[in-house]
């Protein structure tokens, strides 16, 4: 395959950054996306130039490391797949492929396709831990936990952090993210204690971080490689509403 | 931290435009069905349109009560949008809009017609400014057969212009965008859009938009067609347009 790509490239943080062109010749149709880049950086290496940074790291689809928008889709459009595990097969011989990274005002671009996602470890931070006291292995058993609040916990907790779901929203909006943290939690009886503090302290520091609102268009869930529901959105909305309604509290645990 | 942080959260702006968004559709809802009493007859219009009027005691807490819904909402829509624009400063070259519905991403702009539509709505026909009906008559002076304001008549008189009556018609299409997406989004907003409730409330919303719509427009078509121009000829209104 012989395809053209269309790549942002970005020196650091302060420079304004431009589309760029590249040839990508012989590829391999059973290649990645990721290994495909491989190939033009190698080229790239060989002319002396400097290669395009993207980040990546297990390259199976259950990291999150990998971040691209493909073609103005974030990890390309094959739904329920991150971009490391799109193959060249995808695309058709001769396509120009535009490559950008995640264009969000939380998520600074650092060089070229890598930007920084750390507001999305501090949103964590402010409030996705259970505090449990450290003693004797509790029992596996003695908290039940009901079949379907398990398996709909667990689907929250499939979230891996990407963060193609502010990078696919109009309003870079968090939400999709921050609901599955939010939701996975409080499904589980552990979690449930702490849900009012917990969901207050994370939308206040999602919205300190900078990102947009929900508008309800659905394009988050639509390219969430682990295909998290719009319903969690919904979730949090009600227990955000409850807990304001209840005057619930932070208790310095916002990250100030 | 109590009810007043929604006002500087996401979420709670987010509630503020939902609540009043579910207002301002229970509002247009019964609004509707006050207009399409135009299809009783002058008589159960007219006495309609009295006794709204009729109680000054209700008639301006309603009105004020509806200032501020439309405030609020239109305060969070301006407040939401420019945090939206503000959290992407570098747009994408190339961008794919994934399974967002066009009604979803017009929602400002189908917002800000509306209430260019509404503004013109009220002076038409509620302040009944004569330099804005294009008839060359004043629909303060209408009046029926029993001495009360003839809304029949001016609600005749005001769609038979066609311009009116198309630019009405192009803002209730607008309307029909904006709540085909406005009402599921404010069930999801409030948290009420459970799994189990999800194709229920799209259901409700392409139906509830669709008979707005449809129920709106339903009475400036009647009028082009000819409804009510017998009525304006028993009371030689049409006399004056003509002049």
């Amino acid at each position: 395959m012989n395809l053209t790509l269309r790549v942002w490239r970005q020196k650091d943080a302060n420079d304004p950054g431009k589309m760029v062109e590249y040839p990508a010749n012989n590829i391999i149709p059973d290649m990645s996306f990721l290994e495909m880049l491989d190939v033009v950086n190698e080229g790239l290496i060989a002319k002396g130039e400097d290669p395009i940074a993207f980040d990546s790291d297990c390259r199976e689809g259950i990291c999150g490391t990998c971040s691209l928008v493909i073609n103005g889709v974030a990890h390309g459009g094959q739904r329920g797949t991150t971009a490391c595990q799109l193959h060249m097969r995808f695309f058709k011989d001769g396509d120009t492929i535009t490559i950008e990274p995640w264009r969000a005002r939380a998520f600074p671009v650092l060089k070229d396709l890598v930007t920084d996602r750390g507001a999305f470890d501090r949103i964590v931070q402010a409030g996705g831990f259970v505090s449990v006291n450290t003693g004797g292995t509790p029992d596996g058993n003695a908290i039940p936990v009901g079949k379907v609040e398990s398996d709909l916990a667990m689907d929250a907790a499939a979230c891996i952090g990407c963060g193609a779901c502010v990078a696919a929203c109009k309003n870079a909006s968090a939400m999709l993210f921050v609901s599955a943290k939010v939701s996975h939690l409080s499904l589980l009886p552990q979690g449930k204690v702490e849900k009012n503090q917990r969901v207050l302290s994370m939308v206040k520091q999602m919205d300190k971080e900078g990102f947009g609102n929900c508008t309800v268009t659905g394009s988050c869930e639509a390219v969430c490689p682990k295909e998290i529901s719009l319903n969690f959105i919904a979730r949090m909305n009600r227990e955000y509403g409850m807990a304001t309604l209840k005057g619930a509290d932070i208790k310095g645990r916002s990250g100030d | 931290m109590n009810i007043t942080n929604i006002f500087n959260s996401s979420v709670g702006k987010k509630f503020i435009m939902a609540i009043t968004g579910m207002a301002l559709f229970l509002f247009v809802v019964l609004h509707m069905i006050g207009n399409l009493q135009v299809f009783l007859g002058w008589e159960e219009l007219n006495r309609y349109g009295a006794f709204l009027q009729g109680n000054i005691e209700l008639l301006w807490p309603a009105r004020i009560g509806l200032l501020v819904v439309v405030l609020l909402h239109i305060w969070s829509a301006i407040k939401l949008s420019a945090e939206n624009r503000a959290a992407r400063p570098v747009g994408y070259a190339n961008y794919d809009p994934t399974a967002a519905s066009y009604a979803s991403r017009t929602m400002l702009m189908s917002g800000l017609i509306i209430l260019a539509f509404i503004i013109y709505h009220l002076l038409h026909f509620t302040v009944q400014t004569k330099a804005i009906n294009f008839t060359g008559r004043d629909f303060v002076k209408l009046e029926d057969a029993k001495g009360r304001h003839d809304v029949f008549a001016m609600m005749i008189l005001g769609f038979q212009n066609p311009l009116v009556s198309a630019f009405y018609i192009v803002a209730m299409f607008l309307l029909f965008l904006h709540l085909s997406h406005g009402i599921q989004a404010m069930f999801a907003s409030l948290g009420w859009k459970s799994p189990g409730y999800r194709s229920l409330i799209s259901r409700f919303a392409l139906i509830g938009s669709w008979a707005i719509f449809l129920g709106y427009i339903s009475i400036p078509i009647a009028v082009l067609l000819g409804y009510g121009s017998g009525y304006l000829n028993e009371h030689g209104y049409l006399k004056g347009v003509l002049k």
